[in-house]
């Protein structure tokens, strides 16, 4: 069962990859929601994986913490959110899935030729899983640059965050004060969020950020 | 020598036998996911041995295209179905067995049933005609890239030596073999015509495929081009069983026991993969046809994912 081990850890890795294309695929709300959420899960369980691997029981706490805020409490405020917007039913129109899917190969391409070259020293496992969190964060940022919904904005930082933690948890040594803090910093990001989309709402009656292109500081 | 070519014999006529059984099946779980009783599993032999003594009514204007197309559909789509390592890795054909070679086949019986739909010359036949090819024409390329990872994974494009390298235990979970199987799952869906992209239950000229097709289809030309989309579904499961999950498949030279035990668990998969089948089916809409590219586009996406980092690293 040996072989097994670092498999493990490096199929999770992936599966999250896979779950940010399927959020670059998904263009309505709460599916996309629900993707998230299993990504999520699939990051609590490599960062657990991770702990059992490198004896490291202070990854337990961070896995805790993906699991209750990631999966459980960000994903119900979330649906409740657009719940009581009444936007869950909106599609919205992105730049077209097949170019973001493209360029969403692109990135993978990127972060897979970047860290080939600059950590040719490191095991190699590490080093993919490490591609990998590059990977996921590259799609986070490119699913905020494609989407005009300020909900879908929110998921696309909050999957870029999953793979700071990926990148964080799969290399050795990373102190548990870092991961608290960044786990907090998102906390934070998605109350400033969710204030920032009510008041967006409040002020142009819609989460569509093209109508703020057009405003410029008087009454609308 | 004769055990294989037994085998071989065994599993054909299981391909034939046990199509039927896995589109009841698929059918019998949707019903009771939608609180219907459904009708019984074996309701599709039902409808063919119906259908083969009926009359069959051939238009006026139809060729003999028209007339030939069933038939050799049908025995394409069986020679296919039949060559798929469900019960044993060791057969007489298992050496014809490759990839390309099969996805050949099934690609002229495709091409048999969108001519014989345009030669009737009404437009229904037309239209699932036209798109018939245009969703053949994005998921063929999908198709022959999952082949090369499959190939570039195992180093063969025979089935039996792909099925036969990932039973080994040396193998553990590969990232690219994860991609290659929702690439593979999201074109078996494609290909075998069910709901996101087609669907096999309705006749609503808006966006029916392959039922626009064989419209003008009666008695046992009927018989069988049902018989020949069901043995598509089957294969389609086999392959995804063979390739992903080959566990159990007796190996060459097994005993009686370990035919029963493979052909068992070849059920036990078929039952699997029906329930899971219909469960996607009654939780998701009908697409348009129009997304139907995106749909399988994604699919070549993720089956081009894997060959790339088949390609950067042999780990994957």
């Amino acid at each position: 069962m040996i072989p097994l081990v670092p498999d493990i850890a490096h199929f999770l890795a992936g599966l999250l990859v896979l779950l940010s294309f399927v959020q670059l695929y998904q263009s309505r709300l709460p599916p996309l929601i629900s993707i998230f959420a299993a990504q999520s899960l699939a990051l609590a369980t490599f960062v657990a994986w991770q702990a059992q691997i490198q004896h490291a029981p202070h990854l337990v706490i961070t896995a805790g913490i993906t699991l209750i805020f990631k999966v459980m409490i960000i994903p119900l405020a979330l649906h409740g959110l657009i719940r009581s917007l009444k936007i869950h039913r909106t599609v919205e129109t992105v730049v077209g899935i097949g170019p973001a899917m493209m360029t969403g190969m692109a990135l993978v391409g990127l972060s897979m030729a970047l860290m080939m070259r600059t950590s040719a020293a490191v095991d190699v496992v590490v080093r993919e899983d490490i591609a990998f969190a590059l990977s996921v964060v590259l799609l986070g940022l490119l699913m905020m640059v494609t989407r005009r919904n300020a909900v879908s904005q929110a998921i696309g930082f909050m999957s870029l965050e999953n793979g700071l933690v990926l990148a964080g948890t799969g290399a050795k040594g990373m102190p548990l004060v870092v991961e608290i803090s960044v786990a907090f910093s998102v906390l934070i990001a998605f109350i400033v969020v969710g204030i920032f989309i009510f008041r967006i709402r409040e002020r142009f009656d819609t989460v569509d950020i093209a109508v703020l292109d057009r405003f410029r500081g008087e009454r609308p | 020598m004769s055990g294989m070519l037994v085998m071989q014999i065994a599993q054909t006529v299981l391909a034939v036998a046990v199509a039927p059984l896995l589109t009841g099946m698929v059918r019998k779980v949707k019903a009771r996911l939608q609180y219907r009783t459904g009708p019984s599993v074996f309701q599709p032999y039902r409808d063919l041995s119906r259908l083969f003594t009926k009359e069959t009514v051939v238009a006026h204007n139809a060729s003999w295209l028209f007339c030939a197309a069933p038939t050799f559909v049908f025995a394409a789509t069986w020679v296919a179905a039949a060559q798929v390592p469900t019960i044993s890795f060791d057969v007489a054909l298992s050496p014809a067995a490759e990839l390309i070679a099969l996805f050949g086949i099934l690609t002229s019986a495709r091409f048999a049933l969108a001519l014989a739909g345009l030669d009737i010359g009404t437009s229904f036949g037309g239209i699932g005609s036209s798109r018939e090819v245009m969703i053949a024409s994005i998921a063929e390329p999908a198709i022959l890239m999952l082949i090369f990872v499959l190939a570039l994974v195992a180093g063969s494009t025979r089935l039996t030596d792909i099925a036969f390298f990932v039973a080994s235990p040396s193998v553990g979970l590969r990232i690219s073999l994860l991609l290659a199987f929702v690439g593979l799952a999201m074109i078996a869906i494609a290909e075998s015509g069910r709901i996101p992209v087609d669907n096999p239950a309705t006749h609503l000229e808006l966006t029916m495929v392959h039922e626009a097709m064989v419209l003008e289809y009666s008695g046992r030309h009927l018989a069988l081009i049902e018989l020949a989309a069901a043995l598509k579904l089957l294969f389609y499961v086999s392959l995804i069983s063979a390739v992903f999950v080959p566990w159990g498949i007796a190996p060459s030279g097994g005993t009686f026991v370990q035919y029963i035990i493979a052909m068992t668990l070849y059920l036990f998969k078929l039952a699997v993969a029906a329930a899971t089948l219909a469960f996607f089916e009654i939780s998701i809409a009908k697409m348009r046809v129009f997304r139907v590219p995106h749909f399988i586009g994604a699919a070549l996406m993720l089956v081009l994912l894997a060959a790339l980092l088949r390609l950067v690293s042999q780990s994957f």
